[in-house]
């Protein structure tokens, strides 16, 4: 089988400016974040994000990276809102198209499923309708006559998802709860990097999970990496959980220019490793605060 | 039972929400809301299915905060199975509003104008397919006159004028209660109309903290907890008080 690893570098490489890029996941949850970083670093502009949000948007928002962002909600789960999204959508300067979660669903189905819309009731009768120009409804060619929203396909470029081990070939296996979207992602994009807690070998992926938890075949996956924590900050259960300190930290750093300085230069100035070493600098920090008040 | 605390009120007026919803999946989002759910499967409705907070389906009822500890797992809702379900109508939510008028049309999504908002909130999210797909009613922690405004700047969740010009076959937005009252859309036209008042609360009180006129015709109180249901709340369902924080006596 063809060996698709590739490093996050690699992958970034293979990105262009003006892409639409999706992005897996939901909320703050399995995010590639080592990915994401690796845009932040690279000079890449004009992007046109789709994703359930969490601080992937967040972060790109805030280099600059995007022209669009087309999503469901934009959400850190524990804390509701992403200070950076909210921001640069409060400066005017993002350009996005707002859907029901339901469409976001339908849209990427029919992309996957190479059709150019899929039929919801979602949509109908609210605003969404009014704030994409562009949709619009079809009537059921059948004896019912009922009008329905006809959801463009969501065709992606790029479609980047984090998975707790992957093989060398694209295999895929999420162990959490919940596979999110993923699979569908990478189906409805055009090519599908996989960055993983841990890559091996295909005869091990089954030693970890059950045969459903193997959710991306290599017929999607065009390059996988191995990253480890490379969800962080958001949660790679059963990896590890999502870091709320670190997080309320990110969140912090939508306060000012200046405290998004800070935390750019604190975190994002170096490469993947550099920022685990400051992630990891930042908890034994918070851990000699907490035992300097004990004694 | 004069210790009764609004946040219990609150609590057994949701759960009377879910009484008639049958076999479906229960979305609560919100403490008191979550409180309604888990007291309704052990009164009026025994067939609710209740989650975890992420994709476990719990054949009992854990106490609040507990997550799925203890509890017996009885199914697997990750969010692709709850999309798709709440299309297929099993499902009834109750959820929250930034803002919401007197037709039930209720803004998540943000504050002020589209290009550059006042406040950008967390988006449309499901709202606009819950409610054009199965039952759905809102709590309101804080019953004031900039959540209940004369007309909301987003409609996420379509309200009942919208949804009757649209001809939505599955619309069905039945309550709103709040940390004040419990409103349903039974005045002209659907609007919005007050059904009842809390303990301590009066018609005026309410009306002097909605953005908009009330129809108001019978308001009775709203109903108080049997001394089964706080016994309930108290010990089975939330004995750590989570309520006490979205709802203050």
């Amino acid at each position: 089988m063809q060996d698709r690893s590739t490093t996050v570098d690699g992958v970034v490489s293979r990105l262009r400016d003006g892409m639409t890029i999706g992005i897996g996941g939901w909320g703050s949850r399995r995010k590639p974040m080592a990915l994401v970083r690796a845009i932040l670093r690279s000079e890449l502009r004009d992007l046109t994000l789709v994703s359930y949000g969490g601080p992937d948007v967040g972060l790109l928002a805030a280099a600059g990276k995007l022209r669009k962002v087309v999503y469901g909600f934009v959400s850190l789960d524990s804390v509701p809102l992403d200070p950076h999204f909210r921001a640069a959508r409060q400066r005017g300067e993002l350009d996005v198209a707002e859907y029901d979660e339901g469409m976001v669903l339908a849209g990427l189905r029919a992309a996957a499923a190479r059709l150019p819309f899929l039929p919801t009731r979602a949509g109908l009768g609210s605003d969404v309708m009014a704030l994409n120009p562009g949709l619009t409804t079809v009537t059921s060619p059948y004896a019912d006559g009922e009008e329905l929203v006809a959801m463009p396909a969501l065709e992606l470029d790029v479609a980047l998802v984090h998975m707790n081990r992957a093989d060398r070939a694209g295999n895929g296996q999420y162990l959490g709860p919940d596979p999110y979207f993923d699979d569908l992602f990478c189906a409805a994009a055009a090519e599908a990097y996989v960055s993983c807690e841990q890559l091996v070998s295909t005869e091990e992926l089954l030693h970890t999970g059950p045969l459903p938890s193997l959710l991306l075949d290599r017929t999607h996956t065009t390059g996988v990496v191995e990253t480890p924590n490379g969800a962080h900050f958001t949660s790679c259960v059963p990896d590890h959980e999502r870091d709320e300190p670190f997080q309320r930290q990110y969140a912090a750093s939508g306060k000012s220019a200046e405290a998004w300085q800070e935390f750019r230069e604190r975190f994002l100035s170096g490469d993947e490793s550099d920022y685990q070493q400051a992630v990891d600098a930042f908890h034994a920090g918070a851990t000699e605060r907490q035992e300097a008040r004990v004694r | 039972m004069n210790d009764v605390t609004r946040a219990e009120v609150c609590a057994v007026a949701c759960a009377d929400s879910w009484a008639d919803a049958g076999t479906v999946l229960a979305s609560p989002i919100g403490i008191v809301p979550t409180v309604g759910a888990r007291l309704a499967k052990l009164t009026t409705a025994p067939e609710l299915l209740l989650t975890d907070g992420e994709a476990q389906l719990l054949a009992d009822v854990p106490p609040m905060g507990s997550g799925a500890d203890g509890a017996t797992v009885e199914g697997w809702m990750p969010y692709r199975k709850v999309l798709d379900m709440l299309a297929g109508g099993q499902r009834r939510v109750m959820m929250g509003a930034t803002q919401i008028d007197r037709h039930g049309n209720q803004n998540i999504s943000r504050i002020g104008t589209w290009d550059a908002p006042k406040v950008q909130l967390i988006g449309v999210r499901g709202a606009p397919g819950n409610t054009i797909n199965h039952t759905t009613n809102y709590w309101i922690p804080q019953h004031g006159p900039r959540v209940f405004v004369e007309s909301v700047d987003v409609v996420s969740g379509v309200g009942h004028d919208r949804a009757r010009r649209v001809g939505a076959r599955y619309h069905d937005v039945s309550v709103v209660v709040t940390d004040l009252a419990v409103l349903d859309f039974a005045g002209p036209e659907a609007t919005m109309r007050l059904r009842s008042v809390h303990p301590g609360v009066t018609v005026e009180q309410v009306q002097e903290n909605t953005g908009f006129p009330l129809a108001i015709d019978t308001v009775e109180q709203t109903r108080l907890p049997t001394s089964e249901e706080l016994d309930l709340i108290r010990s089975t369902v939330d004995p750590k008080d989570l309520r006490s924080q979205e709802v203050a006596q």
